[in-house]
Formats: structure tokens, sequence, C-alpha cells
């Protein structure tokens, strides 16, 4: 029920942001210039840029990694000498040259995959200004590509007047990227962060007050309650995809998720962007059917997951098997929020790339526990802000050429070819994950030393193959027991981050490219109808298949050998 | 670099591999969503929900006693305990167990607590709520199941000298029901409820 109810409630609200964004990544005036266009000139004035110039798909992937390297070397050296920088009250450490190596490519990767220690390790400054900037900014670039990919759909902005073959352009990196910031992500969080602060989330900068418990006596004799300006950072992290919390355990924690409608916003602010993507999408390419067919796709396999794992987490874990009442496994949930609205979250934050955490995923059951890997290796179903929609429609191209070959035409979308060299690409993208995942989980696997794992058997393999995939998809979450501090977890990692993002990136904005520079073809009787129930299923099998049958070894020597292991143990204590 | 194609971009002071824009990029995001959001935002909310923004604090005859957000632990007959903490309910060091239903471990402790609690209150094991036995997400989790409360109920009323049925009334005022009508598990907060039976039925 209050599944159900999220879940429309965050379509009914992306419905208009979607429309708003089609408006603002748009050529023409829109409303919203009046309120922010000075502000962008001025900056556009600092930076050097001309806005109304547009780039070429080069110049704008040129771009596009240019500002993530700058970015990347500042928030590496803030990381490493936060020590002698300013805004350091509790003389914090400097992080270690590979934790800030990794914490850094993480944060910019929009990752937030976490190998230092909550915020014990991290000073106010990079924290507050480097942490919540990078919470910020990476969105908005995925989203600059996203939007880029799409004007080359199209042909690009100069489709009209441009002759076949002649460079086209795709926008400009640095307006779109500064929009998405300044009309987008900013207004969104300055909104859920004070209505999170109203449920009770710290927005402070006073001292942490220590408080003497009520029985003393006890373990504990006095608590910290630690404050900062924290729904601040809470609120940017769920909209931005980014997944870093400011406790330890997330939003599971009682101070950064205090109650129940402060999780209705969070799980609502998690979704919120990405479904506004494919609202936009349909919009920027001027094709309704282009949205209702991205919607039904994703709608049905979101829900069809959402199902699974709330499901799952109604079955009572497997360890409590004859010690307790046999409901649903409550062991690293909380009360307020009980099983359901849980699995939920599961479940969104591994589809969106998000990773931000309301119950403990390493006590999932394992069929949820096959969900939220699921959602992460697909990683398309929503996705994160601009690189979910933009490897969905990585999907897409390889659907249409794998029906273009079942009915023996040549493959088209929106009247352009595919030909060898954009199927070229594709097919590294179609390998590039088992490659990098499985490559990096085998080494690992092979040489237990350099693991440090909590669980054994069985779980002590998912939990490296969870690590590595929550990388690439630039997830963040993790199954907290790895000992993941070590330089072997950290460069690792640090290849299989840039790895996910980038490729994934510039790739699709190269086939894009190449795309809009096609001749059309006229759409014939004889032309691949894209918006239609049978390619949606085409589609759905497309997306399936292609990961089942790249990560069907793995998950079974993961997840489904644990569940397998589970049902057997709890057999024979039913028997004894 | 040739990556300046004809058509457009023609001016190399433009051109996308400037170091400038990417630079100015960084630095002014820095300033613009580090410094003035962080601030604005805080300040906002400091001034509008002064309360909630400082950590749900609670006080008591003039002291700080704790905050309603986190919960303290419990072990006296007079009072209602909450749930198995992973972080010793330190709220610097909040943490799940990360325990694996897999894991022997997990078992282990389960079978403990499950034993534990069956001896204190006289119930079949399969009688007990769940949510005594799991440990939290967060380490902190300051409430507990109704259900769970009431298996707390004849221990505590006859530590403190009132009637049971005194006593339920009282978990009952304190149960919270869907948010809204709409969102959360019902629930009963653990250090307000025996905050009030601190201050309405003091020991003898």
């Amino acid at each position: 029920m209050e599944v159900i109810l999220i879940f429309t409630l965050a379509l009914l609200l992306a419905w208009p942001l979607g429309h708003y964004m089609t408006g603002v990544f748009s050529a023409g005036p829109h409303w919203s210039d009046r309120v922010f266009m000075p502000l962008e000139n001025g900056i556009f004035k600092l930076l050097g840029v001309k806005a109304t110039q547009g780039m070429n798909w080069k110049s704008y992937g040129i771009a596009f990694l240019l500002s993530n390297l700058v970015l990347g070397i500042i928030a590496y050296l803030t990381l490493l000498f936060q020590h002698v920088l300013p805004l350091n009250p509790n003389g914090i450490e400097g992080l270690s040259w590979d934790l800030a190596l990794h914490t850094a490519v993480s944060f910019l990767t929009n990752t937030n995959q976490q190998h230092y220690s909550g915020q014990a390790q991290l000073s106010y400054l990079s924290q507050g200004f480097l942490i919540v900037t990078l919470q910020f900014v990476t969105p908005a670039m995925a989203l600059a590509i996203c939007v880029a990919v799409l004007r080359g759909i199209l042909g690009g902005r100069n489709a009209d007047d441009a002759a076949e073959g002649e460079e086209r352009d795709l926008g400009n990196y640095y307006q779109d990227t500064v929009r998405a910031v300044l009309r987008l992500m900013l207004p969104l969080a300055a909104v859920v962060a004070v209505a999170l602060s109203s449920q009770g989330v710290p927005a402070s900068y006073s001292a942490s007050p220590t408080v003497p418990v009520l029985e003393q006596g006890q373990s504990l004799s006095e608590q910290t309650i630690p404050l900062g300006p924290v729904s601040a950072m809470v609120a940017i992290k769920q909209l931005g995809t980014n997944g870093g919390g400011w406790f330890g355990p997330n939003s599971s924690n009682p101070q950064e998720n205090p109650t129940p409608v402060s999780n209705a916003i969070q799980t609502i602010a998690l979704v919120l962007v990405p479904m506004a993507v494919v609202f936009m999408a349909g919009g920027m390419v001027r094709r309704r059917g282009f949205t209702l067919l991205s919607l039904s796709v994703m709608g049905f396999l979101s829900l069809l997951f959402i199902a699974l794992a709330v499901y799952s987490e109604q079955q009572p874990n497997a360890a409590f098997s004859g010690l307790a009442q046999q409901v649903g496994n409550m062991e690293g949930k909380e009360v307020r929020f009980g099983t359901d609205v849980s699995a939920l979250w599961a479940t969104f934050t591994t589809q969106t790339s998000n990773g931000s955490v309301n119950a403990m995923h390493d006590s999932l059951n394992p069929l949820a526990g096959l969900v939220t890997r699921s959602g992460m290796l697909i990683n398309g179903i929503w996705g994160g802000i601009g690189c979910g929609f933009v490897n969905f429609l990585v999907y897409v191209w390889l659907a249409v050429f794998i029906a273009g070959l079942m009915i023996g035409r040549t493959p088209e979308f929106f009247g352009r070819k595919l030909e060898k060299r954009e199927i070229s690409w594709l097919g590294v993208l179609l390998v590039l994950p088992s490659a990098v995942i499985l490559t990096f989980t085998a080494i690992t696997v092979a040489f237990p030393s350099l693991t440090g794992n909590s669980n054994p058997g069985l779980h002590g393999i998912a939990q490296v193959f969870y690590e590595y995939t929550s990388a690439f998809a630039n997830n963040g979450s993790g199954f907290e027991g790895l000992n993941d501090d070590s330089v072997w977890w950290n460069l690792t990692c640090v290849v299989v981050l840039i790895l996910g993002r980038y490729l994934p990136l510039v790739i699709p904005l190269l086939i894009a490219g190449s795309l809009a520079k096609k001749r059309r073809v006229p759409t014939t009787a004889g032309t691949l109808p894209l918006f239609n129930p049978t390619f949606a299923v085409t589609l759905v099998t497309v997306i399936l298949v292609v990961n089942f049958l790249s990560f069907l070894p793995s998950m079974v020597l993961g997840p489904i050998g644990e569940a397998l292991e589970l049902s057997q143990h709890t057999a024979v204590v039913a028997g004894q | 670099m040739s990556i300046i194609q004809p058509g457009f971009s023609q001016n190399p002071a433009e051109s996308s591999a400037n170091l400038r824009p990417a630079l100015g990029l960084a630095l002014v995001m820095l300033a613009i969503c580090g410094g003035i959001y962080s601030a604005t935002v805080t300040g906002i909310s400091g001034a509008l929900f002064p309360q909630q923004a400082n950590g749900s604090l609670i006080s008591h005859n003039g002291k700080l006693v704790g905050s309603a957000l986190v919960a303290q632990p419990f072990s006296a007959e007079h009072y209602f305990h909450g749930r198995p903490s992973s972080a010793d309910n330190d709220p610097m060091s909040t943490g799940g167990s990360n325990l694996a239903p897999s894991n022997p471990e997990l078992r282990q402790r389960v079978a403990q607590t499950s034993a534990e609690l069956t001896a204190r209150y006289q119930v079949a094991a399969t009688e007990l709520p769940v949510d005594l036995l799991a440990s939290s997400g967060s380490g902190v989790d300051p409430h507990i199941s109704p259900a769970a409360a009431m298996l707390q109920l004849q221990r505590v009323a006859a530590a403190r000298g009132i009637s049971p049925a005194q006593l339920e009334q009282l978990v009952q005022q304190h149960t919270e029901l869907a948010q809204w009508g709409l969102f959360g598990q019902p629930r009963v907060n653990v250090l307000l409820l025996n905050l009030t039976l601190d201050a309405q039925h003091p020991l003898p």
C-alpha cells in the first residue's frame, strides 16, 4: 500500500518536472530564463565561454572529460591535504594517498562508494564543501551528456541547415551543466532539505551536545548527539543519485531519516530526477511515444523487482527460524519503516545508481540480494541521472539492431541507419561490464589474503562481486563487512569506477554524434516501428537476456547458491 | 589538436580544450553549492524548525536527557528496553550487524537473545516479537513495536507497583500510528515512554 503510494507520487511529480526540464534544455526561450539568466551570464563571463556557441560530439566530450579531470585533481588534493587546509576544527588527518584517490574518484564518478569510516575521517571542508559540490555537479554533468545524446538523435541543433556528413551541434557543455545545477538540482535540493529538517534531520553548526543516559550503570554512560549541516547534504545525496550519507549507516540512521514521512520524501527524491529524465527525453526528441515506450519498459521491470524484493523481505530471516515469531526479516531494519518500504528503497537505490540505504543490504534475504544486484547490473531502469537513460538508450539501439536482423532489414533509429561503426562500439559497451567486474572479482577471490571478508562461504564471493558491481555501476552501496580500505581495494575500485563512468557516457555520445551526421531515410512501411508493444517486449527481453547471459554464473555462485544453502539449513532446523 | 571542426567553434580561445572554463566551473560550483547553498539551507531550516534542526533534544527538569531520535540502553526491571544494538547505542559510531542470513554468527547471536528473552518473559520462542531479537540498521533505533512493549508490560508494572491496565493505557498513549494516516509502522518510542514513567510513576 505504502509502496504503491510512494511509487505513484514519484511518477506524478516526475511528469511536470520532466516537462520543465525539456523547456530548460531546449533551444528556445523559457520562463525560467528570467530568474536564472542574469546569474548564468555572470558565470559564463567568469568561465570565458560563449554559451550560445555549439559543440560537436568531440568538443562536448572533451569538455566533459577535461572538467572532470580538473575537478578530480582539486578533490584529490583537498582530501590529501585536509589537515593543513582550513575548516578542520577536529584536527582530522589527511587521507592516505590511495584512500584519497579512491574517495576523490568515487565522488567524481557520482558513485559515493566509501572506504573511509564515516565522517570521522573527513574535515568540514572536505565534507561540507567538496563532497556536497561533487554531489551537485557530477549528476549535472551526466545529465548534460544525456541531453547532448538526445539532441544527436534528431541530428543536432543545426539539423535543418547542415548537410549530410557535416558536424552537428549537440549544444554547449558548460551551458547545459550550469543550467542543470542552477535550474534543476539547487532549487529541488533546497526544498527537500528544509522539508527534511522539519522532520528532525539536523541543520546546525553548533557543537554536538553530550548528554548522560537515563539509566546509569550501562556499558555507555553518556551519548554525544551529532549535529551539523546534515539536511543540506542528505537532500542532494538523494536527489543527485549520489548516495553517500552523513552518518555511517546512511538513511537507516534515525538522525538522517527520522520519520516515515522523511523516508517517503527521501524515497521520492531518490527516483524523482531519473524518472523525470524519461519524461524529458520524449519532449526533447518531440516524440511522446518515446516516453511511453521507455516508461512502460522501465516501469514494468521496476515494479517486477519491487514486488520480488517486498515479498522477499516479508519472509522470515533464516537465522531466526524457531527462535522468534516467523514474520518479516527485521535484521538491519528500523521499526518505524518496517520491511516493505525498506525493500522498496533497496530496489530503487540499486536501480538508480544512488546507493544510499535505509536498511542494511548485507542482511537482506537472498532474493532481495539478487534483486539489488540485478538492478545495478542492468543499470538502466531509471538509472543514475543522465547516465541511466543513456544506458537505456544503448539497450534500445541493441534491440533495434537485433530486431532489424530478425526481420532482415537495415536497423534504423529515428530515420538514421545503425551501421558497422555504431554496432562495433555497442559491442564494446556490451562486453565491458562483464569483462571488468568478473575479471576483478576472479582475481580478488583467487587471492583471499586480499579480500578481508566478514562473511564465510558463498556470501563471501557475493560480497566481492557486489563491491565491484557497485563500483562499475557507479552505485556506491556496499556490503559493509568488507575490509575495504586497503591499497588493493582502493586502486582496483578506482580503475573499475573510471571505466564504469566514462566509457558508458562517452561511447554513446560518439554513437549519437556519428548517427546525427547521417542522411535521414524516409519512413516507409518497411521501417521497424519503435513505439508499439511488440518492440517494448523485445526490449525487455534484450535487457534481461543480455544481463542473464553475462552474469548468471556469478549469480549462481553468490546469492542463488546462498539461497539454496539456506533452504537446506532451514529444512534441517525444522526437522529437528 | 584537431578537435576544432569546420562549421563552428573556429575560435581556439573558445575551444573545449581550454583549461579556463574547466577550472572556472569547478571553483564557481564550489562557491555556490558548497558555500552558499549549504549555509542558506541550514540557516533557513534552523530558523523555521529550531527544535528539529538541533537534534530533537529532550529536556527534563531543565536538564538535557537525550534525543528523541536516539535510543538509549536500558536493562533495569522498571524500564522498557529497546532493540539489540550492534553499535552499543553510541550515536557517534552507528551501524548494523552486517551479518547475512547465512552467517552462523547471526544464528548464534539470535539464539542467545532468544534464550534470554524466553527465560525472562516465560513465553515460547516463537511468540517473541522479531524486532527484540533483530538488531537495527543504525544501532540506535529509538522505537520498538507495540507487541514488543506489550511483552514487557507485566514486568515493568510489577517493578513500578502499578496495575498492568494503567500501564497498558500509557503504552497505548505512546504508540505512534502511521504518520499522516499513510506512512510508517506502529511504534513506541522507548526513551519517551520511560521518561513519562519516571515523571508519572516514580519508583516507590
